[in-house]
């Protein structure tokens, strides 16, 4: 086969290629993570990237925030460090909250790779790391350099060999075994991502990626294009709260639809919080990203070119444009709604393609104390709520949205760390009402296996203003967090637990689609007998 | 005793029948309808008319083994036992919740299956067991006889137990199976510990309940289809198929029949494994290619890999991640959507894409003019000159090229502004590419070099593809065995009675307790050994094999690891972890240094001798002669080239060609390409080896 870039079964084989690299690059990462919030839940991503730092493939394994994010970050990585002074072994790395992911505890890490010793791309990924130092995942820090430790972007390799930084990391954060462990799955992975680029070039005769970059990005840009053209040209409207602090947070979405491209503004927003809730551009454009995605080209491949036609703008300095020091650790608590936020602009549009909102947020089991033979443990489970109903189906019950955060099974926390699950059910009348019924809440209960207090930091969203619904469809049921004897805890604080004490958690419903008087009866009743619902 | 053997395989479409005798002198190949309502009716149908043909009556076979799809079809088409669930109070959702995820990131239509136990039917139980084995609430006798009253009123046929943490401490479960045999004989009972006995509740209880709700069913057949062989007079021993490569008695197949899930792919993963042991083939590569998928399995030694992930049913776009997970031992193989009805389109790129859609057999390709207007991999082969409109299926079938091209060019050609036989070129280098970056994807997560493998082609399609396939992966010899269309029976025929048990019990490597483990590794081996003493395998004529999954202390996933021979001593250990080293360096190219390990699941594995099966017997021509010519797409020159046609019934061992050729045989056409050298071996395979350069 003769490798040319305006050969579309060429592009087509080779692209296949590609993501089939990415895709082993991401699998090594996993298979050798050290955490179940890397390997359990694949709280991660994987990509290639060409030497002018743009994604040109992603694996499907990993989270929308951690993809686009990445997407953006390797650009910021180059220009710190110059591809001329690059040598082979050198690894680069950076956790800096404004040029990667928006949080101090998502690393990532950029292995550039060699061909016939001529720099040819690289590859990298993001996890998200158990500790970072400082406050955690909470939203007490008055700035960011309360939040943790800062990877400035640099190598953490060089010519094959580990560099001090690797020691500063080390010696920051509260489970050193595990969050260097993940480091080195990292490396590992882009290694192996790395030789089978280069085992690619080698087989189809390639001195390198650029032309087939350039063909792939093209062609994605070409059917982004496509796609949006099928959006009625307007400038379309929403609004969404959320709970926030004192008051509610607005997010006021314009998308505007021009022909071939799409620009979605975020002005009249929220201004900046004093809580470390803020949102960095690059994560307020992964979220965005992935909602217009979602809506409008599913099927197109996500990477450079497809965000081409998308401009995503906030405001300097406000709540999705925050700037350096604001304190951002908790900037999924907002940036997760994003997706929801566009699509409610969107449904008057495209109203069969957008859904109703989804619990969004994660609600997650964080937690640190000492176990009864003397050891820390610091523990990060993420659960989900229900999602939005759907125009044609009732949303997915107990379901990560939009991330793609997997679950962990029961056995697996109970055996690796000494939470117990007492609980883990699907939660009657958390699906919103509507045409088609909002998915599921869950209800989870959990205790720990300890002799001392134990904190348990509850960063939660949708615990008062609930998911709402679509075209007349109800809101689905807020969250909610308590101990299982009755005490209400807030929902974003941390609290310190007496040893017996049980904490029980009501992740929040979807909302519904279409008036719930339209809903077909024969589904009434299949609820009701489920126990799903409790009343007609 | 008598000489016969038989083996039955039941298909979607077709049922095939492979009868032998010891000697190899005679095989008979049949292939009926497959007749899925009654599908016992469909084997006895097949079964009667081999032996005709051969004039040998039912008590002359001393063995029929059997695969079928039965279990498959039972789940996919919802068809199993009202079934309930017993799981641990609190948890009873878990097989609807499972793992909150979504396996397709942007699809925001996607649909997850309907679990096989409705909430109405799933039942708590107070009794708990904690993560290390200890029991902290006790299991108590009121509360049992609650469970039956309601499980009765539920009107369950069969029961999954369940019970977190089964897996360390299967008491629980086995005293509530001992009560519901007592209180309510009337239910099948099936547990979780019994059944899977892994870690993640999610995963071994969806296995559990598939087991209890595809019980009755195979139940039902196996002893109908027991009844109606023996009143044929049949005598021998009727096998099953198992999903691992091995096969079981009748009574193991009732007992745990979600074990024989995969029986049919695992039939041809076995032909192959005993092509590499018959010939000393270390490393062979099994791709088979049908009319929808295609399969491909590593097979090192002489033996498959054996997984414990495996799902099935998928219900939105045959998408991973869409269907229900099961934790049973299966061949490792990988099927992707790439076969001779795969439809090409080009997509919103502008690039062409094949499959994983498929015209299957109504209205199929486009050439088999039934309606089918889509380009297919087949109308694609049969433009290129790989395939002879008035010979395929040795004729039975004419195919319609017009129609052929009419798809290629209005669906890939005219679009991409590409000639005919360029559209065609792509859609078979792109429908072999998936193929080829799967099988690549499959042997580097598992750390193997692909390239030193030899390609074993079978399958309707697979001969047709086997050199463009084996060039992609840089693989230099192609066999494609005779009968290839029914090679998986072949397989059958020549695979062991095996058994395998395993059980999770994380243990740090410095702190294990060497007699825990020898008393583990022994009860495992109890286990694994019954069936087969069952089936009157001698003790001494057994191999058991052990193994441990491990990991690095805090990793998540495991490897597995062959357990060194010998007494449970700390010289023992040490060899242990010495292999568990040198296998993670195989997968992952680095190994960490001084991280503590620990050992997460015990396995061991129980078989007899693997039967012997006989060459066949050849009926060839001493000096045959090329039945026609006709031109072949050849694509190194971009052009056609007339090329020899040979009929393969006529090629006597020791014959040899140059590509490019094309062999036809009825169920299949090998295309030799201008790379390959091609020859007959002594056993009847044809032997593709890629000229040096």
């Amino acid at each position: 086969m003769k490798a040319r870039a305006s050969d579309p079964v060429f592009v087509e084989v080779a692209w296949s290629r590609l993501i089939s690299v990415v895709e082993q690059e991401a699998q090594a990462l996993l298979r050798t993570a050290f955490t179940n919030i890397v390997r359990e839940s694949g709280d991660l991503s994987a990509g290639v990237f060409d030497l002018k730092g743009r994604m040109v493939a992603q694996a499907i394994t990993g989270t929308p925030g951690h993809i686009n994010s990445m997407a953006l970050a390797v650009r910021h990585v180059l220009r710190a460090v110059p591809p001329d002074t690059i040598a082979p072994g050198d690894v680069l790395a950076t956790n800096d909250p404004w040029l990667a992911s928006g949080h101090l505890n998502d690393i990532t890490v950029v292995t550039p790779v060699f061909h016939r010793a001529r720099l040819v791309g690289y590859t990298a990924s993001t996890c998200h790391a158990m500790d970072i130092g400082g406050r955690g995942i909470t939203v007490d820090a008055l700035d960011c350099y309360e939040e943790g430790f800062l990877i400035p972007p640099c190598r953490i390799f060089a010519g094959g060999r580990p560099q001090q930084v690797l020691e500063l990391l080390a010696a920051n954060v509260r489970v050193p075994e595990a969050v260097m462990g993940d480091v080195h799955a990292q490396v590992s992975g882009n290694a192996v991502g790395a030789h089978r680029l280069t085992e690619m070039l080698e087989e189809f005769g390639l001195e390198d990626i650029e032309d087939l970059a350039a063909a792939i990005l093209d062609r994605s840009e070409a059917g982004m294009r496509a796609a949006i053209v099928e959006i009625p040209d307007g400038r379309y409207r929403g609004e969404m709260r959320l709970d926030g602090f004192e008051e509610p947070i607005v997010i006021r979405t314009s998308v505007i639809v021009t022909g071939d491209a799409l620009t979605v503004d975020y002005a009249g927003s929220s201004p900046a919080s004093k809580r470390a809730i803020n949102v960095v551009l690059n994560y307020t454009k992964a979220y965005t990203t992935y909602g217009v995605k979602c809506v409008v080209a599913p099927h197109v491949p996500n990477n450079a070119g497809s965000f081409r036609p998308v401009t995503i703008t906030a405001p300097e300095g406000s709540l999705l444009n925050a700037v350096r020091p604001a304190p951002v650790a908790s900037r999924h608590l907002i940036g997760l709604f994003l997706p929801d936020a566009v699509m409610g602009a969107l449904a008057p549009a495209v109203p069969g393609r957008v859904i109703a909102e989804s619990s969004s947020c994660l609600w997650t089991l964080d937690v640190r104390g000492r176990d009864r033979s003397g050891h820390h443990f610091k523990e990060f489970i993420a659960t989900g709520g229900g999602m939005g109903a759907r125009h044609d189906k009732d949303g997915l019950s107990a379901t990560q949205f939009p991330s793609t955060i997997r679950g962990v099974p029961a056995e697996i926390v109970e055996s690796t760390s000494p939470i117990v699950i007492h609980r883990r059910a699907l939660a009657p009348d958390s699906g919103g009402p509507g045409r088609f019924r909002g998915g599921l809440g869950m209800v989870i209960e959990f205790g720990m296996e300890t002799d001392e207090d134990w904190l348990f930091t509850a960063s939660f969203e949708r615990a008062r203003i609930p998911a709402q619904g679509l075209f007349g469809g109800g809101p689905g049921a807020p969250g909610s967090v308590e101990t299982a004897g009755g005490r209400r805890l807030e929902a974003k604080a941390q609290h310190w637990m007496r040893p017996d004490e049980r904490v029980v958690i009501h992740t929040p419903g979807g909302g519904g689609y279409g008036p719930p008087a339209e809903r077909d009866p024969e589904r009434v009743a299949a609820d009701i007998a489920a126990g799903r619902v409790s009343k007609g | 005793m008598s000489q016969w053997q038989l083996a039955v395989d039941i298909g979607g479409t077709f049922t095939d029948v492979v009868l032998l005798d010891a000697a190899g002198a005679t095989t008979v190949l049949e292939k009926v309808l497959t007749t899925p309502k009654e599908p016992a009716a469909g084997v006895m149908d097949g079964v009667r008319r081999a032996l005709a043909r051969a004039g040998v009556a039912a008590r002359e076979l001393r063995y029929v083994i059997h695969g079928t799809t039965l279990v498959t079809n039972a789940l996919i088409e919802r068809k199993g036992a009202v079934t309930a669930l017993v799981a641990t109070a609190g948890h009873e959702d878990a097989i609807e919740i499972g793992r909150e995820t979504r396996y397709d990131a942007y699809d925001l239509g996607l649909e997850k299956p309907d679990p096989l136990v409705p909430p109405e039917r799933r039942f708590g139980l107070g009794a708990r067991i904690m993560a290390d084995g200890s029991e902290r609430v006790p299991l108590s006798a009121p509360e049992v006889e609650a469970l039956v009253a309601r499980l009765r009123a539920s009107g369950a046929e069969a029961v999954a137990v369940s019970l977190l943490h089964a897996y360390r401490n299967p008491a629980h479960e086995q005293a509530v199976g001992r009560a519901l045999r007592e209180l309510a004989p009337g239910l099948r009972v099936s547990l979780s510990s019994v059944v899977s006995g892994e870690i993640r509740e999610y995963e071994r209880t969806s296995t559990c309940v598939a087991n209890a709700y595809v019980r009755g069913i195979v139940e039902a057949y196996l002893r109908s289809l027991n009844e109606l062989l023996r009143a044929d007079g049949f005598a021998g021993q009727l096998l099953l198929m198992l999903s691992s490569g091995g096969t079981c008695t009748v009574e193991t197949a009732c007992e745990v029949p979600i074990r024989l899930v995969e029986s049919g792919p695992a039939g041809g993963a076995a032909a192959a494994a005993h092509h590499a042991r018959a010939t000393g083939a270390s490393r062979v590569l099994a791709f088979d290619m049908g009319g929808t998928t295609a399969k491909i399995c590593l097979i090192d030694d002489g033996e498959p890999q054996i997984t414990r992930e495996f799902e099935v049913a998928r219900v939105w776009r045959f998408k991973r991640g869409s269907g229900l997970p099961l934790l049973v031992p299966v061949v490792e193989m990988i099927e992707i959507g790439a076969g001779g009805g795969s439809i090409a389109h080009v997509d919103r790129m502008g690039l062409p894409k094949v499959g994983p859609e498929s015209a299957g057999s109504e209205p199929g390709p486009a050439c088999y003019g039934r309606g089918g207007d889509r380009p297919t991999v087949t109308d694609a082969n049969l433009v290129l000159g790989y395939l002879d409109a008035s010979y395929f299926l040795g004729g039975a079938m004419s195919l319609d090229r017009a129609a052929a091209d009419a798809a290629i060019r209005r669906h890939v050609a005219q679009p991409l502004s590409l000639s005919l036989t360029d559209a065609a070129w792509g859609i078979h280098a792109i429908v072999t590419e998936n193929m080829a970056n799967a099988a690549l994807m499959h042997a580097v997560e598992r750390g193997k070099e692909i390239g030193a493998y030899d390609l074993y082609a079978f399958g309707g399609a697979a001969p047709m593809h086997a050199c463009t396939l084996a060039e992609r992966l840089g693989v230099d010899r192609v066999i494609v065995p005779p009968g290839a269309g029914v090679r998986s029976c072949f397989g059958f025929l020549a695979s062991p009675l095996a058994f395998e048990v395993s059980r999770s019990r994380t243990v740090r490597i410095e702190h294990i307790d060497l007699g825990d483990v020898a008393a583990l590794l022994d009860a495992l081996e109890g286990e694994a050994r019954a069936p087969l003493a069952l089936a009157g395998v001698r003790g001494g004529d057994v191999t058991v094999r052990r193994f441990v999954e491990m990991r690095y202390r805090g990793q998540g996933y495991e490897i597995e690891v062959p357990a060194p021979p010998g007494a449970q001593d700390r010289a023992w250990l040490q060899a242990l972890c010495a292999n568990f080293e040198a296998v993670y360096g195989t997968y992952y190219r680095h190994v960490p240094a001084g991280l503590p390990m620990e050992a997460v699941t015990w396995r061991v594995r129980a078989q007899s001798p693997a039967p012997h099966l006989p060459p066949l017997e050849t009926a060839a021509a001493a000096r045959p002669s090329p039945k026609g010519e006709r031109p072949l797409f050849v694509p190194m020159e971009s052009a056609f080239r007339t090329v020899p046609v040979w009929d393969r019934y006529a090629l006597p061992a020791g014959w040899r060609a140059t590509g490019p050729v094309v062999i036809e045989e009825i169920e299949s056409t090998t295309v030799v390409t201008p790379a390959f050298d091609v020859a007959v071996d002594d056993g009847l395979n044809l032997v593709l080896t890629r000229r040096t350069s």
